[in-house]
């Protein structure tokens, strides 16, 4: 059974939307961001509303085909194609925009964007190890300081800033007790449902109200779990899902995997629980603990990409995983490449069965990725469970 | 009791039926445009050869696998293509399936398909991209493969579908004799299957299934290329759909 709470959390994506209207009609700044190594507590501590933007849907493709080479990843695609029909509200009323260079694709876009907003764009080094590495972070963070203070006029204090960490800490953590939840088995909430949570808090304008939220959702999922409720029983096969960000209009993988019988248990992927994973620490100086929480994150554009494994083997023990799905955008090369790592560290390593997808956000495989996933699921044998 | 594997690829419909434990019939038509048709010219081929539906069980797999409506259930082509390679080798198996739109690389151990991998969505590398070609030529797939092994060893190197019409169109222009193109066209098949194979990881005997496995020359080809012998079997075509009669004896 559904909680009730989820209807509360779909109905944000429009209770959101008009907020982002009011407040930028109340004269309250607006940073759209689309990574999860955008730093929010500088845009919070700037006095401004951080959101994430549209980037997930097919349907502004096509007109971002116009500019853009059809051979790019959907993401990216999509990305542009809202801020250029001015269809994503976030993006429509942010006043700036955020973005780091990540990937190729994302870096020459942001080129692009330009034209349309002032867009910062943040260097991040291709590497997270060594010393260099997260010096040249730590004066990118200062950079963005800088950016934003004489963009909106404001000094961002060292005070302003601890208080920004600890409203973001405070909603990574109910983020990760609910992502949590789902190490139960058999798991409490769909992996459906946990996207959309976890997606959805990007776009929450009230930050406190979506903390509030959360914690009922936690609540409700736990008298759920006291009454033995489940999404699904004990037989299905929980799968742990990595690699490219999804959301609400590109979770066709995640889907075909529900509907086939899987419990999708655990989302390592970036809109999942990959920036929850580590917390800024609250006691160093803060922008040296901004700049190392950030750095940590295990994305494919850094190399080497290690950490990626090792929350991959956490998550797969700590939410008992039958098998590993690695889903790639078409033309991601980053995530693709690293999935014959992933591949051989997944077969090897943890024993477990493994399958990359690599797609784009439109319809034209649904019968493939169908059969793929099916075919998956039938080579896992689920053992007999003890208790 | 008789139990009955329907595989609707997307070229052909094949149909395997065992008697118990005795493999008593194949047959095979082309799938057409309407699966759901030809799931019914399959059921009346069923009657005439005296097989009651009643009293039978029937496991359909393939992409057409959802349109029979007389089937008990519906399991994919990758297990079913598994088993069945399983059950005419009698050993494991690396199984390659050049299909009509997908080429798989299935690993079996202990009979049962551990792991695979499939071509990504596009038509390089499998049977409908040879198709193409064979029609291009205005040559049979078989013609196609048995010209191959005449012609110098030249490559085509689009990877597209499209593409590599394109430019057996220019080779024709520019004179290149038909055996050197069907070489190339070979070629690209072999080469594709063996990136998929290699990525994937070949262990033990390679065995091929799918409606290929019937011609000498691409057998030897696909061997050459890969450094190992390709095995095959004749029934090796029915590998999907005798998977599949296998599997309706669990229900």
């Amino acid at each position: 059974m559904r909680p009730k709470v989820m209807e509360e959390i779909e109905a944000l994506r429009g209770v959101n939307s008009a907020k982002v209207k009011e407040a930028h009609e109340a004269g309250k700044k607006v940073v759209g961001m689309y990574c999860v190594f955008s730093p929010s507590e500088i845009a919070l501590a700037a006095g401004a509303i951080p959101v994430s933007l549209c980037g997930t849907v097919q349907e502004p493709i096509e007109e971002a085909e116009k500019v853009l080479p059809r051979n790019l990843c959907p993401l990216i695609k999509s990305s542009y194609g809202f801020a250029i029909t001015g269809k994503c509200p976030y993006f429509y009323f942010s006043d700036v925009i955020v973005a780091e260079t990540t990937c190729d694709g994302k870096k020459k876009m942001y080129e692009l964007m330009g034209e349309l907003k002032p867009v910062h764009v943040m260097n991040l080094p291709q590497t997270a190890e060594g010393e260099d590495s997260l010096e040249m972070w730590k004066k990118e963070i200062v950079r963005l300081i800088k950016f934003l203070e004489e963009q909106f006029d404001v000094e961002i204090t060292e005070e302003k800033l601890r208080d920004a960490i600890k409203l973001m800490n405070r909603e990574r953590d109910v983020m990760r007790r609910l992502h949590k939840l789902n190490a139960h088995k058999p798991a409490p909430l769909s992996g459906i449902d946990m996207m959309l949570a976890q997606w959805i808090k990007g776009f929450n304008v009230d930050k406190e109200a979506g903390i509030e939220l959360i914690e009922r959702l936690i609540e409700e999922v736990e008298e759920q779990i006291r009454q033995g409720i489940y999404a699904f029983d004990e037989k299905a096969p929980r799968i742990l899902l990595t690699g490219c960000p999804i959301g609400l209009g590109s979770e066709k993988v995640l889907r075909a995997l529900e509907e086939a019988g899987a419990s999708v248990v655990a989302l390592e992927n970036c809109t999942g629980y990959k920036g929850l994973d580590v917390m800024v620490d609250e006691d160093k100086d803060p922008i040296t603990a901004i700049a190392e929480k950030y750095l940590k994150t295990p994305c494919s554009c850094m190399t080497p990409n290690n950490r990626r494994l090792d929350l991959i083997k956490r998550l797969a023990e700590e939410y008992q995983v039958d098998g590993v799905v690695d889903l790639t955008w078409q033309a991601c090369h980053t995530y693709n490449i690293e999935s014959y790592t992933v591949k051989k560290f997944v077969e090897e390593e943890l024993k477990l069965p493994f399958m990359q997808i690599e797609t784009d956000y439109s319809d034209s495989d649904t019968g493939q990725v169908k059969v793929r996933v099916e075919a998956f699921l039938e080579t896992i044998e689920i053992p007999a469970t003890t208790n | 009791m008789h139990y009955i594997g329907i595989d609707i690829g997307s070229t052909a419909s094949k149909v395997s039926i065992f008697n118990d434990n005795e493999l008593i019939l194949n047959f095979v038509m082309p799938t057409g445009w309407n699966s759901k048709e030809t799931s019914l010219v399959i059921e009346k081929k069923l009657a005439e050869n005296g097989i009651d539906l009643e009293r039978s069980k029937v496991v359909a797999t393939g992409y057409g696998r959802v349109s029979v409506p007389y089937a008990n259930k519906t399991v994919t082509e990758i297990t079913c293509h598994g088993k069945g390679a399983y059950y005419l080798l009698g050993k494991d198996a690396t199984v390659i399936d050049i299909g009509g739109q997908d080429t798989k690389i299935i690993t079996l151990e202990n009979g049962k398909v551990t792991n695979f991998t499939m071509n990504d969505k596009c038509a390089a590398g499998t049977g409908r991209f040879l198709e193409l070609m064979a029609n291009t030529l205005g040559v049979s797939i078989k013609e196609l493969s048995d010209m191959a092994l005449l012609g110098e060893d030249i490559n085509i190197t689009s990877m597209c579908t499209v593409f590599a019409e394109s430019e057996v169109i220019s080779l024709i222009g520019n004179g290149t004799n038909k055996e050197s193109i069907a070489r190339g066209i070979l070629n690209s098949i072999t080469g594709r299957v063996y990136s998929i194979a290699y990525k994937h990881g070949i262990k033990g005997t390679v065995f091929l299934t799918g409606g290929l496995c019937e011609i000498d020359s691409f057998v030897n080809m696909l061997s050459k290329k890969l450094g190992v012998t390709v095995e095959t079997n004749p029934l090796a075509r029915y590998a999907g759909s005798i998977g599949a009669a296998l599997q309706a004896k669990n229900i």
